[in-house]
């Protein structure tokens, strides 16, 4: 192919088109202006107007995670550029896809605190994977197929590309099979594993009288679906999943117990700290799982299962860590794994479950959290792509619905990050544009990011948003009245917003619910209703998630409600 | 390792090699890197390597053993770190080199030039009242040379450092670094537990 001469901002659409990127979320600002003047020629990659670029970094994470490519976000230098990172922070922990492509100031005025400056490849340094300051438009091309190279492969993350703006407006020759060739000496992504790895791990595996497989994002991530399951049936073991790893293993299968933690099902907590073998599958042990590492599960030896080497033995030591891809070492690992029954020890999974039946809602006439999600549930079958915030819904969310399908749960778990549902579910209807798409939303982080409701308006993207309107922050409540001796302070939201006025005020349906027994109807009504709602489920005010293990503990401080 | 009053282990010292890509702001990368995961830089040295666009870094790191243990892992997770070596248990070759200026007027000036030839240093410098020596080695020797030169008025004090390598093989099939015969080579200078970190 001929490299054809092109001006920055046409290098930056073909290279993203040559990427496979269809849709692109972002805001304009000065110095990203002349990749706007140019992205209207490219009737192919179609931009999403966001209203604050955080939204752009969420939308773009949750058509990442859900669809499996990369995601895109693009945001002008200074605020638009600094807006962004609470979405890359989010996308790092959670290792998502995402490449962002900021405007910089003029190549002349960087450094000299002009209008809108930021240095955002410093300022994103410790959210991104790896990120560039692009200073020749010739650069731009390769920067960007590097980029997506990195953003991709081995353990996903957010890449960030900072373009100054007379880059955009300078010409160079783009050449998409000269420039695609990747030449990164450091960067090698894991594949298959170790034998000498592989070969402990196996051993342990066909050793262990109470195995528990911990599944986490890594199955999801590598798409190791199959694999997980060929070898939790092969070898009988329990699947734990972890708060990321939901919906990596099918909900209705006998070997499924759900997620441990914090908040997460007693059983399977206790499961976990009775097994003689944890067998962690993209997992890092993170703390909220964890708790005290000393105490955790302390019978068991660890096989860690990881592609990105610097997780193993970072919590906890792995007696048999296997550095590689999570599906690849699963494909080597299966062959020669025993077929075995674990009778004993599944009847004592069992036996848990009967003794903690921690998704027993309590008896009252009263609009619980854990109703509304039961219900959605419920009416959809499990078969809806689910995205959260962060909160007591979410705890709500991650142990009530029952998933049906692979990756649909789309949730902000490392960074813990408030208002992640609103455009995440904006992205993952857009890449998803054939499937039912439920953001379960609290009213605190409602409010941090409900301008996208306009975003989701504007691009007739018929995302359901299910507020858990309690009036409160309600982990805030709940910690203050268990770790803060009642003391209350900033977690009552007075003056929320009438949210079915406020669905009507952006054009869209709006409903209320404040009964039980309006549950279904309601939900019905929203899944045939053919664009964006807003349900508001108007829940009991105050109310504990539980099972919990407060920070730092283990099961022996496990505490479940009384019913 | 060091212990505290309690006698655990508290801080850890670790020699890190690493060959880099010669790019703007790999230091920044890694000197942050350092930072949030809590790395504590006793010291760092940079330069080109022998293979073009790539740098070598001698860096040794201290913190608690269970911290310092993972900055070879998090390190390589960088991009740009083309190779990364935690050369702590291995057999090693290191230097540092300190510049320092010493009062030296012209009544004991010959003392401290005795001084300068029983440690081997160069003096790279005479001034009306000072000279500066250029010292070379362990740090123990270092140390020793400044504690001795104190009483004459030291003025600067100007060190590196350290830079390290693996010990040659010594035999054919052997592994560079590896932990044998090296007590018979006198030319190297051998490290021991007090002076090198290596142990």
């Amino acid at each position: 192919m001929v490299a054809k001469k092109l001006n920055g901002g046409q290098i930056v659409c073909e290279a993203l088109l040559n990427e496979g990127v269809d849709v692109v979320f972002g805001l304009p600002g000065g110095a990203i202006l002349p990749f706007y003047g140019e992205i209207s020629k490219y009737p192919n990659l179609r931009h999403v107007l966001v209203r604050h670029e955080q939204g752009a970094a969420h939308a773009a994470d949750g058509y990442a995670r859900s669809t499996g490519k990369v995601g895109v976000a693009c945001a002008t230098s200074g605020p638009g550029a600094t807006n962004l990172i609470t979405g890359l922070a989010t996308a790092m922990m959670d290792s998502a896809p995402v490449v962002a492509i900021t405007g910089q100031v003029g190549r002349a005025a960087i450094g000299t605190d002009a209008f809108q400056e930021t240095d955002i490849t410093g300022a994103t340094l410790p959210v991104t994977k790896h990120n560039y300051l692009v200073m020749r438009a010739q650069d731009i091309g390769p920067t960007i197929h590097e980029a997506f190279h990195i953003a991709r492969t081995g353990r996903p993350g957010p890449v960030l590309i900072d373009i100054p703006k007379d880059v955009f407006q300078e010409e160079a020759e783009y050449d998409y099979e000269r420039d695609s060739q990747i030449d990164l000496p450091g960067y090698q992504v894991a594949s298959t594993a170790d034998e000498a790895q592989v070969e402990k791990a196996i051993e342990l595996i066909n050793e262990a009288e109470r195995p528990v497989i911990l599944a986490g994002h890594g199955v999801i991530i590598s798409r190791a679906f199959d694999e997980l399951r060929e070898l939790a049936e092969k070898a009988e073991i329990p699947v734990v999943a972890t708060l990321l790893g939901i919906s990596g293993f099918p909900e209705d299968h006998p070997l499924f117990v759900g997620f441990p933690g914090m908040h997460g099902l007693a059983y399977a907590s206790l499961a976990l700290d009775e097994a003689d073998l944890i067998v962690a599958i993209g997992s890092r042990f993170d703390d909220r799982i964890v708790g005290d590492p000393k105490r955790f599960s302390p019978r068991s030896k660890k096989i860690q299962i990881d592609i990105d080497k610097a997780e193993i033995n970072k919590t906890l030591v792995a007696d048999a860590p296997v550095v590689g891809d999570v599906k690849a070492v699963l494909g080597q690992i299966n062959p020669k794994v025993k077929s075995t029954k674990h009778t004993d020890w599944l009847e004592r999974v069992e036996h848990l479950k009967a003794e903690h039946p921690s998704l027993k809602i309590r008896e009252t006439d009263e609009l619980l959290g854990q109703h509304v999600i039961k219900a959605l549930s419920d009416v959809t079958k499990g078969d809806a792509i689910i995205c959260t915030g962060v909160g007591q819904h979410q705890m709500w969310a991650a142990q009530h619905y029952r998933f049906t399908n692979a990756n649909s749960w789309f949730s902000s778990g490392g960074l813990g990050t408030m208002g992640y549902e609103v455009p995440s579910a904006i992205g993952a209807q857009m890449g998803n544009p054939d499937r039912l798409v439920w953001s379960i939303c609290g009213d605190g982080g409602f409010q941090m990011t409900s301008m996208e409701l306009a975003t989701a308006v504007e691009n007739r993207l018929p995302v359901k948003y299910a507020i858990l309107n309690n009036n409160h922050l309600g982990m805030i409540t709940q910690w203050q009245g268990l770790f803060y001796d009642g003391d209350f302070q900033a977690e009552t939201y007075s003056a929320n917003p009438d949210f079915v006025k406020l669905a009507e005020a952006y054009g869209m349906k709006g409903i209320r619910v404040t009964r039980q027994e309006d549950l279904e109807s309601a939900i019905r009504e929203a899944n045939e209703h053919p664009g964006p709602v807003i349900v508001d489920f108007v829940i009991e005010k105050v109310d504990n998630v539980y099972p919990m293990i407060p920070a730092g503990g283990s099961v022996e401080e496990l505490i479940e409600e009384s019913l | 390792m060091t212990t505290n009053t309690n006698g655990a282990a508290a801080f850890q010292q670790r020699t890190i090699i690493a060959l880099v890509q010669d790019r703007p702001g790999v230091l920044a990368r890694i000197s942050g890197l350092f930072r949030r995961r809590g790395f504590n830089i006793a010291s760092l040295t940079v330069g080109r390597s022998e293979r073009p666009g790539l740098s070598r870094m001698t860096f040794v790191v201290e913190g608690p053993p269970h911290v310092v243990q993972h900055v070879a892992a998090q390190l390589d997770r960088l991009v740009e770190v083309v190779e990364v070596q935690d050369i702590t248990e291995k057999n090693i070759v290191w230097r540092e080199l300190a510049l320092i200026k010493v009062s030296a007027p012209p009544e004991n000036r010959s003392e401290v030039l005795e001084l300068a030839n029983v440690f081997r240093v160069n003096v790279i410098d005479i001034g009306a009242h000072s000279l500066t020596m250029e010292v070379t080695g362990g740090r123990n020797k270092i140390n020793s040379l400044i504690e001795l030169l104190r009483r004459f008025g030291i003025r600067e004090v100007i060190r590196t450092g350290r830079v390290a390598t693996l010990r040659g093989a010594l035999i054919e099939g052997q592994e560079e670094g590896a932990h044998t015969l090296t007590e018979s080579v006198e030319h190297f200078y051998v490290p021991t537990a007090g002076d090198s970190g290596s142990v």
